[in-house]
């Protein structure tokens, strides 16, 4: 049974090394990414207000989060007007806690579950079966994960890293173990490989009493939940439980009806290059005769709130998860989803988690260096998230340190562990840039020095040198050139 | 017209050809071109591996540096990106931090002077003949700065097209990131040398024996793999493209 966690993992630099190395991986992602980004870039260019879309989709979020208080109650007092039951949940342990207790006083030993980031970041399904309660995925690519005793590694599609080979056998070898085995002969086709997990979660939806979800959109004015999907499976389990519990991060409510529009515009095109998802649910508390008769919704935080008070990295509390950064990220396609030791990698993994989780830990300080600042992931966001800005802005949170709120305190990080030696350096780096004279000395010495040269260095220059020649030094340099050809003019100041 | 020309650290320390080809190109262009000598580095490593108050002292030189000129020129798009894009947020960080507050003065008054090299011929000058001969393929990679943050467009290719005797290659792949990344070259290397295979590979299958772009840090690093595998393919600075002529065809080493 699934019970791998993201605890314990190494950096970002070091998992890299590794999966940037299996050749089957960067395969299976170069081909993918590359696919839905083509595809995206023709749905998105079939809307020719996309830019008003993407800067009212920013907007909504922001003002929504400027009063989120205020959603948040509205929000409370409409889910409980229509029969739910709202918890707050301040952490990830707290709403463990909360949503195991609804399972226990259920009476119900299993559980399913419709795909869901809250309850990964939460680390629910170890949770739940420490407290001898099974969870089963029921979205096929996170099924896929579940039974390969994987971690996902995609926003949207968490078995991206495997082929349909590796598929086949997990089925065949595992799906046993689960419930209903794989069919005898079980080819590598994807309609083959669909129906046998079809087949295999038919048996559990008919079965099960208790369903856990998240959402993609809460809307206040009518306290109704949203989830959009591409299988139908999380319908079935929204609608045939008598128990539903959703957990849900409190940035995800949007004012009303029409502000979710918008969105359901700008996520399907964004994340499966669709003109609209293929299942759109809605659920408004309970109805007798009709879907769950208890519902749940827990708000989760679990640093939301401190993140909101950061000026530069509230930002990415507009994310609407539509994984369109990844699938054009060069660092993602290269280096593989696990080594961001998050359930959110990529861009947005690479400046949500340092802020969720904070940067104390050596994974979560090198997450906001994992990125070539190339930009792509700020064009195809469709709420127009500065990626990059958020990055370098977490960089210099880890590097120097500076003000944070943490657990809704405000404090001054501390600079973490191991930058000394690049402290010293940048600081000493502007002062010879802030001295045109020293400067000047400098390049004269290695323009004289330059036969002696390495072409392999030492140091934090050997990584560069271990796959790239060093261009060699000129034997002058322009400035020097300059002052030759023009001795009245220019001075040093 | 004043004008200057932000050389960069990098070039002028390890690339003064693409210096020099910038003054032969403007002067043939008839356009007088100075180099403030109080210049250095736009600041733009410290800022982006972040620290940013180490950037500040640099800001604020650049400002000094090039005050009094009508353009500040650069063949550059990442220094110049780095002035537009990140100056004007280093002053707004600074007076919200209740310090400094001149400095978000400084940025609102470089940021509109600043150019690129093809920018300030395409824009400024309206020139894309610039009279350059340079009869070999080339290959032209858009750097992630000069695409993304400069929107630069078809500037470069605009330019190109008009030089006699160039035949302009089409690169696949040619918008994603040669993975670079000033530091995060040193800081993730796995992950920039894989993406840098990439780029290269798709450069070496051009069969151009030249790549060009607007920017000698993208190319150090390409270079630097397509040399470590020991490709022919030469990397050159478009400004050094755009300086050749029949009477004074290109001879820059690299
Ligand atoms: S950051 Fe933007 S592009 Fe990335 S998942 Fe979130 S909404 Fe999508």
């Amino acid at each position: 049974m699934s019970g791998r966690t993201h605890l314990g993992m190494p950096s970002f630099p070091d998992a890299s090394r590794t999966s940037t190395r299996n050749t089957t991986l960067r395969a299976n992602l170069g081909h993918a990414t590359r696919t839905i980004r083509g595809k995206r870039d023709r749905a998105v260019a079939e809307l020719a207000d996309w830019d008003r879309l993407r800067a009212a989709g920013a907007a909504v979020k922001d003002r929504t989060l400027r009063h989120l208080d205020h959603y948040l109650e509205q929000l409370e007092e409409r889910v409980t007007a229509a029969g739910g039951r709202v918890h707050w949940a301040p952490d990830a342990a707290a709403a463990r806690r909360i949503v195991t207790d609804l399972v226990r006083a259920t009476g119900e030993r299993e559980v399913l579950k419709v795909k869901s980031m809250a309850t990964q970041e939460i680390g629910l399904n170890t949770a739940l079966r420490q407290a001898g309660i099974a969870a089963y995925e029921t979205d096929l690519a996170e099924l896929i994960v579940q039974l390969g005793d994987d971690l996902p590694s995609h926003i949207l599609v968490p078995a991206i890293h495997r082929n349909r080979a590796e598929i086949r056998e997990i089925f065949t070898t595992r799906m046993g173990d689960w419930g209903r085995p794989a069919p005898e002969g079980l080819g590598d086709d994807p309609a083959e490989l669909a129906e046998a997990a079809r087949r295999h979660l038919r048996e559990k939806f008919l079965r099960a009493r208790v369903a856990v979800s998240g959402a993609n959109f809460m809307v206040a004015e009518t306290g109704t939940l949203v989830v959009v999907e591409s299988e139908g499976n999380g319908r079935m389990c929204l609608t045939l439980p008598e128990t539903l519990i959703s957990v849900v991060g409190i940035e995800k409510v949007v004012p009303t009806w029409q502000d979710l529009e918008i969105y359901l515009q700008l996520l399907p095109r964004s994340s499966t290059a669709e003109r609209m998802n293929p299942y759109t649910s809605t659920w408004t508390g309970t109805t007798d005769g009709d879907g769950p008769r208890e519902f749940h919704l827990v708000l989760l935080d679990n640093g939301r709130t401190d993140t909101l008070a950061d000026t530069v990295g509230r930002q990415v509390l507009r994310c609407i998860r539509c994984s369109a950064c990844l699938n054009v990220c060069p660092v993602y396609e290269r280096a593989g989803g696990h080594a961001y030791g998050s359930p959110y990698p990529g861009p947005i993994g690479a400046v949500l988690t340092p802020q969720l989780r904070g940067t104390g830990t050596a994974l979560d300080a090198s997450l906001p260096f994992a990125s070539s600042l190339c930009g792509a992931c700020y064009d195809v966001c469709p709420v127009a998230i500065d990626i990059p800005e958020v990055l370098v802005h977490l960089r210099e949170r880890v590097v120097e340190g500076g003000p944070a709120t943490v657990r809704g305190t405000r404090t001054t990080i501390r600079p973490a562990a191991g930058h000394a030696a690049e402290r010293a350096a940048m600081r000493a780096a502007t002062w010879l840039l802030d001295h045109p004279g020293a400067l000047r000395s400098g390049q004269r010495l290695a323009a004289r020095t330059r036969r002696l040269h390495p072409r392999r260095l030492p140091g934090p220059g050997a990584a560069w040198t271990a796959t790239r020649d060093l261009p060699r030094v000129p034997a002058e340099s322009f400035r020097d050139w300059w002052r030759r050809n023009r001795p009245e003019e220019g001075t040093d100041r | 017209m004043r004008v200057a020309l932000f050389v960069t650290c990098v070039n002028d320390t390890l690339y003064p050809d693409t210096g020099r080809a910038v003054v032969t190109l403007l002067r043939r262009l008839g356009v007088e071109v100075d180099f403030p000598a109080a210049q250095t580095c736009c600041g733009q490593p410290q800022f982006n591996t972040g620290y940013r108050r180490q950037a500040e002292p640099l800001m604020r030189r650049y400002a000094r540096a090039f005050a009094g000129y009508d353009h500040i020129v650069t063949p550059s798009g990442s220094c110049a990106a780095m002035v537009r894009d990140n100056y004007p947020r280093m002053g707004r960080r600074a007076r919200a931090e209740g310090r400094g507050g001149h400095l978000a003065e400084l940025a609102e008054e470089v940021v509109p002077r600043t150019w690129e090299l093809t920018e300030f011929l395409v824009d400024v000058l309206g020139v894309t003949d610039v009279g350059a001969y340079f009869p070999y393929p080339v290959t032209y990679h858009p750097t992630c700065h000069g695409l993304r943050l400069l929107r630069l467009g078809d500037r470069p290719q605009r330019l190109l097209s008009q030089v006699r005797g160039l035949e302009l290659v089409p690169l696949t792949g040619a918008e994603e990131c040669c993975g670079f990344g000033g530091t995060f070259a040193v800081k993730n290397p796995a992950v920039s040398s894989a993406m840098g295979d990439d780029k290269a590979g798709h450069i070496r299958r051009t069969g151009a024996p030249v790549v060009c772009a607007v920017d000698n840090s993208c190319l150090m690093h390409i270079g630097g793999i397509l040399g470590r595998q020991g490709a022919g393919t030469r990397p050159v600075h478009l400004a050094e493209i755009l300086a050749a002529t029949e009477e004074q065809p290109y001879g820059g080493p690299r």
